[in-house]
């Protein structure tokens, strides 16, 4: 390996020809692309058997492994959307998808409007208090949210908010405010002093250098910031099954599958389904928009 | 912001009483109007028996535009007051709205919980320290202690392990390569673990022996000869098996943070070392991993997080059953099945008691990280 590499990196260094060189990095590098490929295919292949057993009828799924359907995978015949029909409509997974969609829109837009205001005051305005404020803010992020679940729970059924989309939301912009304030307020505290004075000099209000100067200068962040908190509303169980519980008005695609999976037991062609339901739009988050994706997700590793 | 109050032609007193009546009347006016209209959607969501995805979006405009209408009735109530106090109160209007937020979900019922983990099972009598004895003396919490233990070395173990491996081997390809085998094993990450617990259950799904096996496990182990497992019956082999899907998860999240420390290795360094006649294991060994220790330790106490808290996957997969509780879910179980409040805050505390290390740790160092993320 070690020679190999050296003579890749230092280039036009004596004795061997170009043609030499070559098939001895390449030779050095079969073994090297051999255990990549393998661990790739390892990591997909749980993946691969969930989607294929999801456009399998149901008697297959039963009595054979997904991988038979290798043996010739272009007989087209093989292949159903029978189980997509079924936990789209019977199964409620569509209505869940949209839950999903009226909690998680909300519940990633009104924590970021509420932090990026927060974050900005913290980062540009004078007034008594800030740094300790800002110093519990950050302090808040090592409550872990089981903490809060019994006094909250316990309020919502006095005020009537439990099972209700509103009670969710501003559930999840508590959980999610402390990281996306310490976030931006760091964003925005890098940007250069001189732009806002001479924004101020010009006659700007507070309110407008923060929605001309600071918002359109933190475009990546709040995009970054804004696909982490979706996917972490979106993929989040917990939080749904205690506010919301498990009535299908209003269960979310996490709640629903959850509860599939305990009364469907053995049905996997309807729970692999179902649970590709679920991923789709997170997935088509990661392919399209992969830049901001992980950098939100690397950005929102600490959030408690 | 544009001025609301009436500026109006006549002069003196009159134009003083008129804009001093118009501001109270549009102070007054606008935001009753606002709160009614508000609360006629919140009531017409709460009964409605629309199409769902016409409630869908009426909910998702009422929810986002309220906070908005609310935000900008209360900048335009401020701008309706005297320079000196408009000053003053400014900041506010910024940071009240998160300040309330977090003093109401976070702040307070944190020490609500510590007040209820001193009570008993419906919070009415004071108990002293008896469900802190039960938290840490208790058959399942002990089992729980264990198993996060496990998760916590295993499950970081391993997913820093083959991120830094994958990493590494990675930094060897060709770039386009490199990007594509990253972009595999990157995508769990965007998969719930709920969703996660589905793929990885029909892995280990089991049919009685003599029957085709349809779970990939047993199918391999029957394939090499072996008798076919429940695997998620076996103690303590299923927790190692849910810790699996939490490696699956999160290698990609290890891989990728430490696959940007390699890179920004200098060439230099990495150079000398070759000049100087160490081998490529030398190298990774004197010269790559003490260069990125450092963001080795973040990654792991990220995970280390992770592990702490874990909860969906167990909750899914064996419902904390065979041997399997954690700390989270046998608070959940305490809270929502057992309704005894008092545990449930008990165990709430130990978790957070464990994770204010790591997590004031990880936070300093995430400090210095947030600079790479710009």
């Amino acid at each position: 390996m070690s020679n190999v590499v050296r003579a890749v990196r230092t280039s036009g260094t004596g004795g061997m020809s170009t043609w030499a060189r070559a098939a001895r990095r390449r030779a050095g590098q079969l073994p090297l692309h051999a255990v990549i490929i393998t661990i790739s295919l390892l990591w997909m292949t749980p993946t691969v058997g969930l989607l294929v057993s999801s456009f399998r009828p149901r008697d297959a799924v039963r009595s054979t492994g997904w991988w038979t359907v290798f043996v010739n995978p272009f007989d087209f015949t093989q292949y159903t959307l029978e189980n997509y029909a079924a936990v789209l409509t019977a199964q409620g997974m569509g209505r869940a998808f949209l839950n999903s969609l009226i909690i998680a829109v909300p519940s990633t837009l009104i924590p970021i409007a509420l932090a990026a205001l927060a974050a900005y005051a913290f980062a540009w305005m004078e007034f008594p208090g800030r740094q300790t404020l800002f110093a519990i803010v950050v302090g808040l992020l090592v409550v872990p949210l089981q903490m809060t679940l019994i006094p909250i729970l316990r309020l919502y059924n006095q005020l009537g908010l439990s099972g209700t989309f509103l009670g969710i939301w501003l559930a999840h912009t508590g959980y999610g405010l402390p990281f996306a304030v310490y976030l931006l307020r760091n964003f925005f505290g890098a940007l250069p002093r001189e732009l806002f004075e001479s924004a101020f000099l010009d006659g700007a209000s507070w309110f407008t250098a923060f929605t001309r100067l600071a918002l359109p200068l933190s475009v990546p962040a709040l995009a970054s910031l804004a696909i982490f908190q979706f996917l972490w509303v979106w993929n989040d169980l917990l939080v749904a099954l205690i506010y919301l519980g498990g009535t299908e008005q209003v269960a979310p695609l996490t709640v629903r599958l959850s509860t599939l999976v305990n009364s469907l037991g053995q049905n996997w062609e309807l729970l692999t389904a179902a649970a590709f339901v679920s991923m789709a739009l997170p997935l088509a988050l990661f392919f399209s928009l992969q830049r901001y994706f992980v950098r939100g997700i690397l950005a929102g590793s600490v959030k408690g | 912001m544009q001025r609301v109050g009436t500026p109006g032609e006549p002069a003196g007193a009159f134009r003083w009483l008129t804009t001093a009546v118009g501001r109270l009347l549009v102070s007054l006016f606008v935001p009753t109007i606002t709160f009614v209209v508000l609360w006629r959607v919140f009531i017409f969501l709460r009964d409605t028996r629309a199409p769902h995805w016409i409630t869908a979006g009426v909910a998702i405009v009422w929810g986002v535009g309220g906070v908005m209408a609310l935000f900008f009735l209360a900048n335009m109530v401020i701008e309706q007051l005297p320079v000196r106090w408009r000053t003053r109160l400014t900041p506010f209007l910024f940071v009240g709205p998160a300040l309330v937020i977090l003093a109401w979900y976070l702040a307070l019922p944190t020490v609500r919980t510590f007040y209820a983990s001193l009570l008993d099972a419906r919070g009415e009598q004071f108990v002293g320290l008896e469900n802190y004895v039960y938290a840490f003396t208790s058959d399942a919490m002990l089992e729980s202690f264990r198993n996060n233990l496990l998760w916590l070395v295993i499950g970081t173990g391993f997913s820093v392990g083959f991120g830094l491996l994958i990493a590494v081997l990675a930094d060897r390809t060709h770039p386009l390569f490199e990007t594509f085998i990253k972009a595999l094993i990157f995508m769990p990450m965007a998969i719930s673990m709920v969703g996660a617990s589905v793929i990885w259950k029909f892995v280990y799904e089991f049919r009685p022996p003599g029957a085709e096996q349809i779970g990939l496990l047993n199918a391999v182990v029957t394939a090499l000869g072996g008798q076919p497992r429940a695997w998620l019956l076996m103690q303590p082999w299923n927790t190692l098996l849910l810790i699996v899907i939490l490696i699956w998860l999160q290698t990609g999240y290890a891989m990728v943070i430490i696959s940007a420390a390699i890179k920004a290795i200098p060439r230099e360094l990495l150079e000398a070392g070759r000049i100087d006649g160490a081998d490529e294991v030398q190298i990774f060994f004197r010269i790559i991993l003490p260069t990125i220790r450092g963001t080795i330790l973040t990654v792991a106490t990220t995970i280390v997080l992770f592990t702490l808290k874990i909860f969906d996957i167990v909750q899914t997969v064996t419902g904390g059953n065979f041997g399997t509780q954690v700390i989270a879910n046998e608070q959940y179980n305490q809270m929502f099945r057992a309704f005894h409040y008092g545990r449930g805050a008990a165990i709430a505390i130990v978790l957070l008691v464990a994770v204010i290390p790591v997590m004031w740790y990880n936070l300093r160092q995430f400090a210095q990280r947030t600079e790479a993320f710009r």
